[in-house]
């Protein structure tokens, strides 16, 4: 843990002097820097607009009738709540889906996921990124090797597996876990991009701590538990972040794997949606619902979210 | 890099509420029972959201439950835009439920694949079924439905008489020219950017249900129906290319958008279109803004009659039900007129019998329904009869895209024919 630096000229204050002599000669050419700043605010704007307006168009046309949906397309009243507002598209989504089923089941499956998911992942990675064993870089490589493997790939096998597999539960031991909760959880725990996030940051924590701690008496699991992972709060945030997207979104795997409607996740029902005589209204309310607890976590966590993209260098 | 009291709370907190979950979660659900065990049959439809049709199957299941006691039937619905999907993964792991719906183009691929199996001892019942609502395949019915759908053009009357247009009826459809010469009159009004709405937006299997009733018309077809072996002369015949330029001429002469709103018909009720070529379904809604304005037209003769897709959902049983005597009894009792009524009634479609016909409003004779049923019955050509149909439908689809697109027509339904062929002959030609 030794540095090169002085008390008091740590990284920080360096990188705030290299900051600070670099605004000098930025100073010399105040027009470029004039026009460069309402420039970035306008691409801002731009941006938050591209992100924003379907996001609004989503919101207000969840309050008004099909027809009008369709006959405000071609102006700015789309994005509009005006003429006849309404909370009906809220009311016919009640009627149509049962929509609190599908949230709970899609919070319990993504919770379980999450929590899962970061537990075993991370012990996964704290052996291969901290316990010396034969073959460990091999393991480390094929499990890698997996990520290049699409799901869609693996659908139909899984599928296959998962009907066979035998689970313990109160009914005793079953054969088989289609529609079941379960059949939409542990696929998703063991996940090879967050082992690899995990090792990586693992990786990067001083192993001297794991010797002092093992002069102390200390056990694997007693390091990964009370020095490790107390540590590594920003890998378990990007692993969290980037395992409740994908779950939270999972379509085709319950499509699949789950026949009972007492047991589908929120995606699933936007399909109850598109009929013939599409309601476009109540898919437009259907569809704020459900994005709702995404947009609520995103501005809540969204330091770390935006930090999980910039580490990881992938997008949800 | 040290986790505060809070967050590090919230960790465990989180964890410990993981763990009776993810309890609770294994235990609810229990592993799946499809087929026929202990006199249960599970049924699976494609109605989940759709709560008229549901409710009326669930009341055929009800009367047929509540009739005798040897068998359960018990329902679960699909979402219809992924139950396909559904039906084949389940098929996949041999999980298939002992009653099913199918579209009905998708029946000979189904009982080809040893989905289905055949309806036996119905052939009575069945024989007074509209012959488009009949699951067929290598001589064996294997699903009946109890309504079809027909495809009109809708327009309003008001805007045929303001433009001094013909009004065509069953007997005298609009010809290839009179259509075209009316859609450029309303086209040369400016009062639309494009008269025509054929709903270019749908997907799937709107493609090959819409537009090769088209090509039929043209004299073409999606393939030669004697032995089901290759699509050469029928796909890229000279009557085919003639369709394939003249489906492509209603886009460059700006008569048809090239591809329409999501909603062809709320443009059409909006007054974006003046017709819209669409199914049976959009009656209620178009009637609703337009009353007796409304027009509900054949489709013009191109040549070779007027055609309409035929065919809609239906009913089968599957082949590994455990309990296929109970699944047939099903069948048999909820193929009754009364269902057939109440289902058609209940859907706004046509009902698969006269008899059901009679009882339903609208569909009685001189009923407002009625020209439907006359369509069903006189213009309806059913999609190929055989399990190769969902690759034809595809390439079909592909190949239509591309010519509104502007690729060139011989070319590119040449090579339609060659991929059909290919596709066929790999398959041993389904026999």
């Amino acid at each position: 843990m030794s540095t090169a630096t002085a008390p008091g000229l740590g990284a920080d204050h360096l990188a705030h002097v290299a900051d600070s002599t670099a605004t000098t000669p930025r100073g010399t050419t105040d027009g470029r820097h004039g026009i460069r700043k309402p420039l970035a605010l306008v691409g801002r704007l731009v941006l938050c607009l591209v992100f924003g307006l379907p996001l609004l168009f989503m919101f207000v046309s969840s309050f008004k009738p099909d027809l009008q949906i369709f006959g405000d397309l071609g102006s700015w009243k789309a994005f509009l709540p005006v003429g006849d507002v309404s909370l009906d598209n809220y009311t016919g989504v009640f009627g149509r889906v049962p929509f609190a089923q599908f949230m709970t089941n899609s919070v319990v499956i993504t919770v379980v996921t999450v929590v899962l998911g970061v537990v075993v992942n991370s012990m996964a990675a704290f052996a291969l990124a901290r316990i010396k064993f034969r073959g460990s870089g091999l393991v480390l490589g094929l499990i890698l090797a997996t990520l290049i493997v699409p799901f869609e790939t693996l659908a139909l096998p899984l599928l296959w597996w998962v009907n066979k597999l035998p689970f313990l539960g109160p009914d005793g031991l079953t054969e088989g876990w289609l529609d079941t909760y379960q059949v939409q959880i542990i696929p998703f725990i063991a996940n090879a991009f967050s082992i690899f996030l995990f090792y990586q940051y693992f990786d990067s924590i001083p192993k001297e701590l794991d010797e002092a701690a093992k002069v102390d008496g200390a056990g694997w699991f007693r390091i990964y538990r009370s020095i490790v992972m107390p540590l590594s709060g920003p890998a378990i945030a990007t692993v969290a972040i980037l395992t409740f997207l994908p779950t939270w979104n999972q379509y085709l795997w319950p499509l699949m794997s789950v026949q009972s409607e007492e047991l589908r996740p929120v995606m699933v029902g936007i399909d109850y949606f598109k009929q013939l005589n599409t309601s476009w209204g109540q898919i437009m309310a259907y569809a704020s619902m459900i994005t709702a607890p995404v947009l609520v976590l995103f501005i809540a966590f969204q330091r770390s979210f935006i930090n999980s993209i910039a580490s990881s260098g992938v997008k949800g | 890099m040290k986790l505060t009291p809070t967050p590090k709370r919230i960790a465990v907190g989180l964890l410990a509420a993981a763990l009776p979950l993810s309890m609770a979660a294994c235990t609810k659900g229990g592993s799946s029972s499809s087929g026929g065990a202990g006199g249960e049959l599970t049924m699976w439809t494609h109605n989940a959201g759709n709560k008229a049709e549901l409710a009326a199957i669930q009341q055929i299941v009800t009367d047929y439950n509540a009739s005798q006691s040897k068998y359960k039937v018990k329902v679960q619905a699909f979402p219809q835009d992924s139950y396909n999907q559904s039906v084949v993964a389940a098929a996949a792991s041999k999980k298939l439920p002992c009653i099913l719906d199918i579209d009905g183009p998708n029946v000979p691929n189904w009982a080809w694949a040893g989905y289905l199996a055949p309806l036996e001892g119905l052939d009575d019942t069945l024989s007074k079924y509209l012959p488009t609502v009949l699951g067929k395949y290598d001589n064996k019915t294997y699903s009946y439905g109890y309504y079809d759908v027909a495809l009109v053009m809708v327009t309003r009357k008001t805007i045929l008489d303001k433009y001094g247009i013909r009004v065509p009826t069953v007997e005298q459809p609009w010809t290839k020219d009179e259509f075209t010469a009316a859609l450029k009159k309303l086209k040369a009004s400016g009062d639309f950017q494009n008269p025509l709405d054929i709903a270019t937006s749908f997907t799937g299997e709107w493609w090959p249900y819409a537009y090769s009733p088209m090509l039929q018309s043209f004299g073409g077809d999606l393939v030669n129906r004697d032995g089901y072996k290759t699509a050469d002369g029928a796909l890229n015949g000279p009557k085919a290319v003639e369709w394939a330029k003249w489906f492509r001429g209603l886009v460059t002469d700006g008569l048809v958008p090239l591809k329409s709103g999501a909603d062809p018909a709320k443009d059409f009720i909006n007054g974006k279109s003046a017709i819209l070529y669409n199914g049976t379904w959009t009656a209620v809604d178009t009637r609703k803004a337009f009353g007796k304005d409304t027009l509900f037209l054949p489709p013009p003769d191109l040549g070779n009659g007027p055609k309409i897709g035929g065919g809609s959902w239906q009913w089968g049983i599957s082949q590994n039900c455990s309990d296929q005597a109970g699944a047939l009894d099903y069948m048999k009792f909820a193929a009754q007129d009364k269902y057939v009524a109440s289902v058609a009634r209940d859907t706004n479609n046509i009902p698969a019998t006269d008899a059901a016909a009679a009882q339903v409003k609208g569909y009685e004779k001189g009923g407002e329904n009625q020209v439907f049923l006359d369509y069903a019955k006189k213009f309806a050509v059913l999609r190929p009869v055989t399990p190769g149909y969902p690759f034809i439908a595809t390439e079909f689809t592909k190949t239509a895209q591309d010519i509104l697109n502007g690729a060139d027509p011989k070319q590119a339904l040449d090579q339609a024919v060659k991929d059909i062929d290919a596709n066929q002959k790999s398959n041993g030609y389904f026999q």
